[in-house]
């Protein structure tokens, strides 16, 4: 059966996005020196380096970048009934007192951020954490929220919400798959 | 690749891509000993109990901290002071084990094969931490990741092993996982310490002996030192340590015929001025302390990836 597929942003979409994100964490967080930029593997650390780049190119200035893999702090592997690759994260800067935002390419339940939460305080105690996303799908499932937002977009809960980046798949597209829920 | 081994009891039937998936992680968890808070929280809840019944201690404490760092519960039977010592047998302490209710068993014990007895009968799973003259998978993949560290990748690199060969499960591991990765083994010491098959030259692929340690250092890679057990003397298979220590022994100018800044590595603990000169031990090829160091990261790679895989009984 063909799934109905819309493009949610094509790849200037994706990258005005970019571009306002950057500005907007900028214009919260004057204290350029502060800041730090930190993706969430595997597709949150893409974007993080290219907020990074945006950062740069608008404001003349370097931000710390690091990556997070936070498979380690998933809160269902005792469920999936194997044990998922993990990935090296690279944070080589201290976090104590930055304003360190994390950067991931879909909010969907919360559960992923929940658990990058738990490993950037593994590092130090930053001054702040923000939350920026390309896109924004709903049904959380945790008491969490993006502060910087590229797209939202309301979704079913069955829906799959696909990104697509050059870096790793060769274009920039975001795309919404509807998936007819499999009927009992 | 999915990770699908219940148990760790020897590298001999694992692929190449096992072996890269443990290396891999590995990295990972390396990473996490860095940093500030030196813990993960993957095996929250989980117990880990070590069964040693052979004395151990760097591999009971390497094995131990990999545990806690992933935040598991750890427990150690000793057999000094247990009820191993009034005899106890092998069959009953497996019983405790099962009905203990650990998740992961890490065992090390004289008898080759008795972990494969344990982790028949247990629903937990068994990690070999060394078992008789057979298998110390742990050492094997920690001596290949510490050797990809140094030398990249290992496809024609040529490495020599050594020393006791016969009565070492250190040797066999090495063998099991360097190969599968492109390396080449050369063997030396003396031939009373070498299987007698591979003695008289029927020899696994990718492995060679050279009974003349300069003649296997030349243009080597690398280099892995046995501890000779002092009992193999009193055994008849070695006329003195002294003649030992000079025919196989890591010398500064037995390793300066290894490539420049080959390695130089030793599974520990190192009878210095026996199988290995002090400087040569605390020299700059040295990477015995990157290994003790490493083990930490593989063992908690290991650990982490099989209490992903579910029992029998639950999946």
């Amino acid at each position: 059966m063909p799934q109905p597929r819309t493009v949610l942003l094509n790849g200037d979409d994706v990258r005005r996005a970019i571009s306002r994100i950057a500005h907007e964490i900028v214009e919260r967080d004057r204290d350029l020196s502060a800041l730090a930029i930190v993706g969430i593997r595997s597709r949150g650390d893409v974007l993080a380096s290219r907020v990074r780049e945006a950062i740069r190119t608008h404001e003349n200035a370097g931000v710390p970048l690091g990556s997070l893999d936070i498979t380690l702090y998933r809160d269902d592997l005792t469920r999936i009934g194997y044990a998922p690759v993990v990935h090296e994260s690279a944070l080589d800067f201290s976090v104590d007192d930055k304003v360190v935002v994390l950067v991931d390419d879909v909010l969907f339940t919360g559960r992923t951020i929940r658990a990058a939460l738990d490993a950037l305080v593994d590092y130090g105690r930053p001054r702040a954490i923000r939350l920026a996303v390309l896109v924004d799908r709903g049904h959380r499932e945790l008491p969490i929220r993006a502060d910087f937002v590229g797209k939202n977009v309301p979704t079913k809960p069955t829906d799959d919400v696909r990104v697509h980046l050059v870096e790793v798949d060769g274009r920039d597209e975001v795309e919404l798959v509807a998936r007819e829920a499999v009927s009992a | 690749m999915k990770w699908s081994r219940r148990h760790v009891l020897d590298t001999d039937d694992w692929s190449r891509e096992e072996i890269e998936a443990v290396l891999e992680t590995t990295g990972a968890m390396v990473e996490i000993l860095q940093r500030p808070v030196r813990r993960a929280p993957p095996l929250r809840g989980k117990t880990v109990i070590l069964f040693f019944a052979e004395s151990s201690t760097r591999t009971r404490v390497s094995f131990e901290l990999a545990a806690k760092a992933l935040s598991a519960d750890v427990t150690n039977i000793t057999a000094s002071g247990s009820s191993v010592e009034k005899g106890e047998t092998l069959y009953d302490t497996v019983r405790t084990l099962q009905a203990l209710g650990g998740d992961i068993v890490v065992m090390r014990h004289a008898s080759s094969g008795a972990p494969y007895f344990v982790a028949e009968r247990t629903d937990a799973a068994v990690i070999n931490a060394g078992d008789g003259w057979h298998a110390h998978p742990t050492q094997g993949l920690l001596d290949a990741y510490t050797l990809r560290g140094a030398l990249g990748d290992l496809k024609g690199k040529r490495i020599v092993i050594v020393g006791d060969v016969v009565h070492s499960r250190v040797a066999r591991s090495d063998i099991n996982t360097l190969a599968p990765l492109g390396a080449t083994i050369t063997l030396s010491g003396p031939p009373t310490l070498m299987p007698a098959a591979w003695r008289r030259g029927s020899l696994p692929p990718c492995v060679t002996y050279e009974p003349d340690l300069d003649r296997a250092l030349e243009g080597a890679d690398g280099v892995i030192a046995l501890r000779l057990q002092k009992e193999r003397q009193e055994g008849g298979l070695l006329p003195s340590l002294r003649e030992y220590s000079h025919v196989w022994g890591l010398t500064e100018a037995r390793v300066a015929r290894m490539r420049p800044n080959a390695p130089v590595m030793h599974p520990g603990p190192m009878n210095e001025g026996v199988e290995i000169e002090a400087a040569v031990a605390h020299g700059a090829r040295s990477l015995v302390e990157t290994q003790v160091t490493n083990g930490v990261a593989v063992r908690m790679a290991l650990l982490y990836l099989l209490v992903g895989t579910p029992s029998l009984e639950a999946s």
